[in-house]
């Protein structure tokens, strides 16, 4: 321990956070944002009375649970170009880029997840209130967007939260398509000084830090919203 | 007399399982109607029928001489015609009790704010919670909160009150404070149709009691036919009596 060397960090810095925390952010925010949409799409289809609007989400929903990212992010880096190439009847592979390979499986890949919590946070609202609204008179809409919808979302805000942190920490496996995120920055700078233990206890450090930050910051806002249900 | 309410060989099924058998039942204007019975004898069921929060399958239902279930009947503005009040109060948790109380008249009735607010203020003042509007119903008991909600069905001015085991969630001491409301609502005339196992408030406020039992309509007689004459009775109410009026 006592040669342990840090004095390689500081003059990092700028490399470290301004480059690699931000393809991490990048992937992150990406991925979120489209796969919260997506996730209200697959949502919406999975509660559906129609199977044949139901049916393609389940199927989606338990495909994509069921493959380990790791291979997601493979497949649109290093097949999907041949896929493409085929469809538009191209002579070469298409190049689709790290960055968007990284992109569309992140979002296609926690979509998946997005979607269970959105559906649950839906359902957990009590049967009886579709009664009281009913009885009240309101129509199918206007239950969802005055009723429904404002209870469900106060269930599914703090998992959402979660849920993105755990993609924050998941992005850092772009590294197996050559992309530099923040562990992979941290990484360069180690094999380039020979410190790889000092960097890499400062990336486990400060993924820590904003972790457990982020995840008390969830906590108070869920213990806020029990109160007011 | 025009009935108010109108069931004829309403019959209902679960799957297999029936829960209601060809019921026929009139209700007229201002009358007060207790319905009681073993549980899953069908009476929530039966009620929830009445402004179509549970379809039926054969049968006709009429409210205020309008058909309910039927396809194309406008059930949202149906169903406005009658207040329901539940046994789990229901009331809007995300909403404060003023907003539970305004939310049906803006959004059904089409008022002005300013005019729900009136309205859901006096209500409210007559069901003795006007200092509590601006609380949400999760800091209110459960007393308060039933009273909130039967403020905020009456708040539609409708022309009939379904009450579905209004006390039957509440503390022993919170219950008469509802039965209080539920009183006062029926002297004042209104039309009132009650799922209740309070015996007393029956005998003091009802007009006619319907006993149910195994989803039939088995009993349907005045209140003093009903609690005076047990030996008229049919055996199942007897023995359904004598177990609810021991003590």
């Amino acid at each position: 321990m006592a040669n342990l060397d840090f004095s390689s960090i500081p003059p990092a810095l700028g490399y470290l956070f301004g480059q690699g925390m931000v393809v991490t952010l990048m992937i992150t925010l990406v991925a979120a944002s489209g796969g919260i949409l997506l996730g209200l799409i697959l949502a919406a289809m999975r509660l559906s009375h129609r199977r044949w609007i139901s049916v393609p989400a389940v199927l989606y929903i338990n495909f994509f649970r069921s493959l380990p990212l790791i291979l997601i992010i493979f497949t649109f880096y290093f097949l999907i170009p041949y896929v493409l190439g085929w469809v538009l009847q191209s002579p070469f592979p298409v190049k689709v880029g790290a960055l968007n390979a990284a992109f569309i499986s992140f979002t296609l890949f926690e979509a998946a997840y997005f979607a269970e919590i959105i559906r649950s946070g839906i359902q957990a609202v009590p049967k009886g209130q579709i009664f009281a609204s009913q009885a009240i008179g309101l129509t199918h809409w206007q239950m969802l967007r005055y009723v429904i919808y404002p209870q469900a979302l106060r269930n599914m805000i703090p998992p959402l939260l979660m849920r993105s942190l755990i993609l924050f920490q998941d992005t850092s496996l772009v590294y197996v398509v050559s992309l530099t995120d923040f562990l992979g920055a941290a990484s360069n700078i180690g094999q380039r000084d020979g410190t790889l233990t000092e960097l890499y206890l400062f990336v486990a450090a400060s993924y820590f830090v904003i972790c457990f930050v982020i995840s008390k910051l969830v906590n108070r806002l869920d213990q806020r919203m029990k109160t007011v249900r | 007399m025009e009935s108010m309410i109108q069931l004829c060989n309403v019959s209902k099924w679960y799957g297999g399982f029936q829960v209601l058998k060809d019921c026929s039942l009139k209700i007229n204007q201002g009358e007060v109607v207790v319905i009681c019975g073993p549980s899953g004898s069908g009476k929530s069921t039966l009620i929830k029928t009445i402004n179509g929060l549970e379809p039926v399958q054969a049968g006709e239902i009429r409210l205020n001489d309008r058909r309910v279930n039927d396809k194309e009947a406008k059930l949202p503005e149906i169903r406005a015609i009658a207040g329901m009040v539940f046994q789990h109060f229901e009331l809007f948790p995300h909403l404060n009790v003023l907003e539970n109380l305004c939310l049906g008249q803006v959004k059904v009735l089409g008022r002005t704010h300013a005019a729900a607010q009136a309205r859901g203020l006096s209500l409210l003042r007559r069901v003795g919670l006007h200092d509590q509007k601006d609380k949400y119903p999760a800091a209110l008991s459960g007393g308060q909160q039933q009273r909130v909600a039967i403020a905020r069905a009456l708040s539609m001015d409708p022309l009939v009150m379904l009450f579905d085991e209004p006390t039957s969630a509440l503390d022993p001491e919170m219950v008469n404070e509802v039965l209080d409301v539920m009183t006062d609502l029926a002297t004042e005339g209104m039309t009132m149709v009650v799922v209740t196992h309070e015996m007393g408030f029956a005998r003091k406020v009802a007009d006619r009691i319907i006993f149910m039992d195994e989803g039939k309509i088995q009993e349907d007689c005045a209140v003093a036919a009903f609690f005076d004459d047990i030996e008229g009775r049919s055996l199942r109410a007897q023995h359904f009596l004598s177990k609810i009026l021991r003590y």
